[in-house]
């Protein structure tokens, strides 16, 4: 996994609220048996036009949020479906962090494990971000994990929450699996105490 | 201290819990499906690892399957390949799949339950949403993303932070022609789509022990809609009669002394929960979506809510969103809208129950003359069944479409799909833009509502027809 420390990029709103995978990545994308090429998908049904061109209204193609790498959401960003395949095709775009007030339990999960910050702001902050965006295109702002800061363009920080386990594996970029897999011999010791149940 | 059914099965299953880390949980029972598996079986692959527990691992081909035909190979080239990798990972992982060609292959929630494979006190994850489907059964069941696939694959572990409790109780009784789909479909309508974010449900109160095994399947399986991860039921006399006898439950002795322990499960006397809501359901009419999440929804005789009386802006602008994408104006009723489809079928309603159901308003009538109904068993073993009982031919003889076992147009992968601005009313369980086929337009529902809006071309309170 990339490792996540510092991020300062433009911030590309998206000011809706309950973006569900389905949106992220439609299910027709699904199909296939590795994560190559999912980017094309991402937002699909509003990024392109019925007849397959690009709809020059929707934000991700417009040319000055090409090198935009936050994206900024309404409330409970990436409910529905566990589909990882939201995540790919964000961090495959470009998208390395969102920014909403809340995220479904899985989308978060498979974000954490893809090197891509769900960071989690209050109401007020979000209002605030979605006026800066809007008012000036070219504006940025600085993500830093290992303070837990997001630093506005007027140089005020507000401080997001992250569990400390996933902040190391983030930072350090370590695959969570090797954790589990360093605990094989509890794992076994749990097995052999209670037998197989399938 | 007293405990809920959820704390009496985590607390068996932690195998550590470090500070500062989630908790190392073990999996009882992994259910595995061709679209959020490939990448996992590479990863362990790339990193030369086996399948910790085959026997605890079974596969099924589902979500991309035609339901027109079971015969390879497939028109669909993607399709095709996905299911030939999950094949080919099977065999070489050593893990049981229910292969296209097997009479017990089917929706991967369906066919769990019907194995006997889904039993009281287990965890059981899925790289599916719709694993909450299996709390029925007072199991701890939820989905899980294609990392954490691997990861299960792998130690037989997930790393889990312990979720927070919600009481869900129902209390009241259902009147005729209003159902299980329409009792989950309230509650999201109450607490919103995010309303059980970080929280497992827990359904209790007189009303949920008065339903059947299928009917509380239905129930847990719309739990993530309403963003708990689970949703579960504590485990009694209706749960053991249903699990007696099926192929993977334990048999005779063991049978009893697991009987013994399951009924030791269900939550203490003045346990606590984080939250809780209470919903009486005997006034509670037929259930109908009108938006493009499972949230909006209406009872069948209230009219379309105005966006202009939404005082949060964002709201305003989703609800906005949402009757412009469905074409819909407020304040007019959906009772009575044209459909263009109906499709009976998906993990949340296409059991034998709901079959019996919408055949039993279709029996002796026709299917509108501009509607399509699709009518897709949710297994096998449900279409072998449901044939035998003659189910089968009063869909035929309606005009409507009998298909073999699959997802299908729940989420649209496999060619069963609407057109853009059609209109379907859908036993299924999300209605998000587009997920049963680009620009289509969905009204979750009932079977019973499904099956009179399907004989009528509109949608329709299905207690008029019984």
């Amino acid at each position: 996994m990339q490792p996540f420390r510092t991020l300062t990029t433009r911030i590309i709103p998206l000011p809706r609220e309950n973006v569900d995978t389905d949106q992220i990545i439609p299910a027709r994308y699904l199909k296939v048996t590795d994560k190559a090429g999912l980017g094309e998908g991402l937002f699909s049904s509003w990024r392109y036009l019925p007849d397959g061109q690009p709809n020059p209204e929707f934000i991700l193609n417009q040319a000055e949020y090409q090198d935009a790498q936050i994206l900024l959401a309404g409330n409970n960003f990436g409910c529905g479906s566990s589909r990882e395949h939201a995540p790919w095709a964000l961090a495959e775009w470009g998208i390395r962090a969102v920014i909403s007030t809340s995220f479904a339990d899985i989308f978060r999960n498979n974000a954490l494990k893809n090197g891509l910050l769900p960071v989690v702001v209050d109401a007020d902050t979000q209002r605030r971000l979605f006026a800066i965006a809007e008012d000036d295109l070219n504006v940025q702002v600085t993500i830093d994990l290992a303070s837990q800061t997001l630093t506005l363009p007027d140089g005020s920080r507000v401080a997001f929450p992250i569990d400390a386990f996933n902040k190391t594996c983030l930072l350090e970029g370590l695959d969570p699996l090797q954790y589990l897999l360093r605990h094989t011999l509890e794992i076994e010791t749990y097995e052999d105490a209670r037998g197989s149940s399938v | 201290m007293p405990k809920t059914l959820f704390e009496k099965i985590w607390g068996r299953h932690v195998v550590l819990q470090e500070l500062d880390s989630p908790a190392i949980l073990y999996i009882d029972l992994h259910l595995v499906h061709e679209v959020t598996s490939p990448q996992a079986f590479e990863g362990l692959r790339r990193r030369n690892l086996r399948v910790r527990r085959p026997g605890q691992t079974i596969a099924t081909m589902d979500h991309s399957t035609p339901t027109n035909t079971l015969e390879l190979p497939l028109i669909d080239d993607m399709a095709r390949r996905q299911l030939m990798q999950l094949r080919a990972n099977c065999t070489e992982f050593g893990i049981r799949l229910y292969d296209l060609d097997s009479p017990l292959r089917g929706i991967v929630h369906v066919i769990g339950p019907e194995l006997g494979l889904t039993q009281p006190g287990l965890t059981i994850v899925c790289g599916d949403s719709h694993t909450s489907t299996h709390g029925a059964f007072g199991a701890l069941a939820f989905g899980i993303g294609t990392s954490e696939v691997e990861h299960v694959l792998a130690t037989q572990c997930l790393l889990q932070d312990k979720p927070k409790t919600f009481l869900v109780n129902f209390t009241g009784q259902l009147s005729p022609g209003v159902t299980a789909k329409d009792m989950i479909l309230a509650l999201i309508g109450r607490i919103g789509i995010s309303g059980g974010t970080g929280h497992v449900f827990e359904y209790s109160g007189t009303a949920v022990s008065m339903l059947s095994m299928e009917e509380r399947m239905t129930l847990c399986n719309m739990s993530i809609e309403g963003g708990a991860r689970a949703g579960m039921v504590a485990p009694d006399d209706t749960t053991y009669e249903y699990l007696s006898g099926r192929p993977y439950a334990p048999q005779g002795a063991s049978w009893d002394s697991a009987v013994v322990d399951w009924r030791s499960l269900p939550s203490d006397p003045g346990a606590v929960y984080d939250r809780q809501v209470e919903i009486n359901i005997s006034q509670l009419e037929p259930m109908v979506t009108y938006g493009t999440n499972p949230s909006m929804s209406l009872p069948i005789s209230q009219p379309i809510p105005d966006p202009a009386t939404e005082a949060d802006s964002m709201q305003r602008g989703s609800l906005e969103k949402a009757l412009q994408y469905m074409d819909l104006q407020p304040g007019t009723l959906l009772q009575g809208h044209p459909v263009d489809v109906v499709f009976i079928g998906s993990c949340t309603n296409s059991r034998l129950s709901d079959l019996r159901q919408a055949a039993m308003l279709l029996r002796g009538r026709k299917v509108a003359d501009h509607v399509r109904l699709l009518v897709v068993p949710g297994s096998e073993s449900i279409r072998t069944q449901a044939e035998a009982e003659g189910l089968d031919r009063v869909f035929k003889e309606a005009n409507g479409e009998w298909r073999y076992a699959g997802c299908s147009m729940c989420i649209a992968m496999n060619g069963d799909q609407l057109q853009p601005g059609q209109y379907a009313v859908s036993t299924s369980n999300r209605n998000f833009e587009g997920r049963q086929g680009k620009g289509g337009r969905t009204f979750l529902a009932s079977p019973l509502t499904a099956a009179a809006s399907a004989i009528t071309g509109r949608i329709t309170d299905p207690r008029t027809l019984l």
